[in-house]
């Protein structure tokens, strides 16, 4: 069953068309996560489910029930926001019971929802005291409470791990994705952080300039992306990018990938589309590629001098020339690679991403 | 070994450690009677005594006799002090057929005063509210008439006021003095507060929303706790300027019901009879004292108030 459905959502602003007829599924119980890069209307287009943005046409519906007209607190949603957005003069006790007291709740039932959430969020010895007393991950707690006490079919989430600081997001995360088991809510998350997306989520939704660009697993994403923009924009280091031409006549009769002077045999690759236009751009992730003994084994590999050399501690990331092109790679944090080296790197086609220089969809 | 090496040496050369301690250390020292203490006390003194001492001449005149003040020495301390001149003032002095000195102003000043700054604040922060976090349709063209109305000179506005409170029937009456400090209020309270509550997280109203509060529960319960220095800023400011209106007062009032402010310009401007310098001063301390009042109570409370507003909660 559908939880969450949007359907035809346009939402303008004067002539600014901030969303474009966007169209979303999102399944009971699923965390999706609205992933893209400032302004691209995901924080707008949770606004507009929350019911706190009017939109300009299409229709809502949450748990099969059309609530484009509704007020935000008849969506049956809790939010969470970035800034935390806690009654400064209130306690925590009063933050978590004010939807609440507004609903009417009887006072002995206000009590028992405030103290299971308080429990289920550790808050407990924290109720009696006042935002300011707390800290930014407590804060952030009390900001879920608000939303679990109401017992919504759907919990949204703005940015709410991106005024905390590294070690704390990283705590608050799993936290998250606990509360998320533990409940079995559908819940919509906003983020620009592609880690927060890439272990938070169930689907994450691509969107840039108000249209999804893809909407699939983490792990889809990550390896099949559909345009050139979502490979681009996922992955830190992003994905190395060659422009070339695709021609027949490689080794095996195939495909294959020319650029400068390289050539990179394709039959191994699992062409989606049809099309085979000649210019295309090849992409291939800077964990995808193997360096040393063990390139040779690879279906492709290649000579490239390095230029620079990154420590990431965990592992180490090499900038390097691949036939005059830059060209990135990650080896392990041990290796005892150096800038001016010459060493042998290799891949695996069937792993990388080839797009149409054209049209910059997956081929 | 060559960890010993390098102490000897060093031990041996400059001695770096006798260096350290009579070495500058701690705070820098700042003369008292810098060149830019002189300057920044001085300025303070000047400007303090230009303030202070009419003040002080008003005081010590009106606590002085008629005779004493004729020897012209305004500076002199009284030698025979009396209270008589503010007793005067306040019960007795006449303005035209009345003769219950400035009490009558100030009960109508007081029963302008109360009226005027509640109903303004509370119409101008709901209006402020209104137009930062709910933006309905015409808020901004709605916002600009009411800025572009502070802009308008009040002398234009004089007699098409005298001619809708006639019609109204309140010409004359503190009732229709009430209006008018409440509507010419008004432009400058809503920007006061529409700029506050502008400056309130949007987040938080938002957060409000999903709670289910409506229009009134938001300002009420949310909104007007956390708006409190801005009330305190906007009381100072209406009751000061309504107190001390007199433009206003003397158009739209009767003797009746002037306010304190016209009284007390009718008793200092009387042009029977000896002028009472010592009456005349006692009048207009005790018309000043209300502003200065509030200066003095609510500006700790208007400190205090920012101050806690400036800790991110």
């Amino acid at each position: 069953m559908q939880s969450v459905s949007i359907r035809d959502l346009t939402l303008k602003f004067g002539a600014l068309e901030v969303l474009k007829s966007l169209s979303l599924d999102i399944e009971d119980g699923e965390f999706l996560v609205l992933l893209g890069p400032s302004g691209c209307g995901k924080s707008t287009l949770l606004n507009c489910i929350a019911g706190l943005l009017d939109i300009s046409d299409g229709q809502i519906f949450i748990k099969g029930r059309n609530v484009t007209w509704e007020e935000p607190k008849d969506r049956g949603i809790g939010m969470v926001f970035q800034s935390y957005a806690l009654y400064p003069q209130m306690t925590v006790k009063g933050n978590l019971s004010f939807g609440l007291k507004t609903a009417k709740v009887p006072k002995d039932e206000i009590d028992r929802k405030v103290a299971r959430a308080a429990e289920v969020l550790q808050i407990e010895a924290l109720l009696d005291r006042k935002p300011s007393q707390l800290s930014g991950g407590q804060r952030q707690r009390v900001a879920i409470g608000r939303a679990l006490v109401r017992d919504v079919d759907v919990f949204l989430f703005d940015e709410p791990l991106s005024n905390l600081d590294a070690k704390l997001r990283s705590e608050l995360r799993v936290e998250i994705k606990r509360l998320h088991h533990r409940l079995k809510n559908t819940m919509i998350y906003v983020t620009h952080d592609q880690i927060e997306a890439l272990t938070l989520a169930d689907r994450i939704a691509i969107m840039r300039n108000g249209i999804i660009q893809q909407l699939a697993s983490p792990n889809e994403i990550y390896n099949r992306p559909v345009n050139l923009y979502v490979a681009g924009f996922m992955g830190s280091p992003g994905m190395n990018f060659m422009e070339g031409t695709l021609t027949g006549g490689g080794p095996d009769g195939g495909p294959q990938l020319r650029f400068g002077s390289t050539s990179i045999p394709l039959d191994r690759y699992p062409f989606a589309a049809d099309a085979r236009p000649e210019k295309v751009i090849f992409g291939i992730r800077p964990e995808h590629v193997s360096c040393g003994p063990a390139a040779a084994d690879e279906p492709f590999s290649a000579d490239v001098e390095i230029e620079v050399v990154e420590p990431m501690g965990a592992d180490t990331l090499v900038w390097a020339i691949l036939d005059g092109k830059e060209f990135r790679f990650r080896v392990d944090g041990h290796s005892d690679l150096d800038e001016g080296d010459h060493v042998r790197i290799g891949f695996d086609p069937a792993r990388a991403s080839i797009f149409d220089a054209g049209t910059e969809l997956r081929l | 070994m060559a960890d010993v090496q390098t102490l000897n040496t060093v031990a041996v050369g400059t001695d770096p450690v006798t260096d350290r301690i009579s070495g500058p250390r701690g705070a820098k020292p700042r003369p008292k009677l810098s060149r830019r203490n002189i300057f920044i006390y001085g300025t303070l003194i000047v400007v303090a005594a230009y303030y202070l001492v009419p003040l002080y001449v008003m005081v010590v005149t009106s606590l002085k006799g008629m005779p004493e003040i004729r020897l012209g020495n305004i500076f002199a301390p009284p030698v025979d002090i009396t209270f008589e001149p503010w007793v005067k003032a306040w019960a007795t002095a006449c303005t035209g057929l009345n003769c219950d000195g400035l009490s009558r102003g100030f009960w109508n000043s007081v029963q302008i005063t109360v009226p005027s700054v509640i109903f303004s604040i509370a119409v101008a922060s709901v209006n402020g509210y209104a137009l930062s976090n709910w933006r309905f349709k015409g808020a901004d063209t709605f916002f600009t008439i009411l800025i572009v109305g502070a802009f308008i000179p009040y002398q234009v506005m004089i007699y098409p006021i005298v001619i809708l409170l006639r019609e109204i029937g309140l010409y004359g009456t503190l009732w229709g003095l009430v209006i008018v400090h409440s509507i010419f209020g008004m432009p400058i309270l809503t920007l006061l507060f529409r700029n506050y509550f502008s400056s309130v997280p949007e987040e938080l109203f938002k957060a409000a929303r999903v709670d289910g509060a409506g229009f009134w529960r938001i300002y009420f319960v949310i909104m007007l706790p956390m708006a409190l220095p801005i009330f305190v800023v906007a009381i100072i400011i209406q009751i000061t300027g309504v107190w001390n209106d007199f433009l206003f007062g003397v158009i739209y009032t009767k003797p009746d019901t002037y306010p304190m402010t016209v009284q007390l310009n009718n008793i200092v401007n009387s042009v029977q009879g000896v002028k009472e310098y010592n009456v005349n001063m006692a009048a207009t301390i005790l018309t000043g004292l209300v502003p200065l009042f509030v200066y003095f109570v609510s500006g700790k409370l208007f400190v205090r108030g920012i101050a806690a507003g400036a800790v991110k909660g």
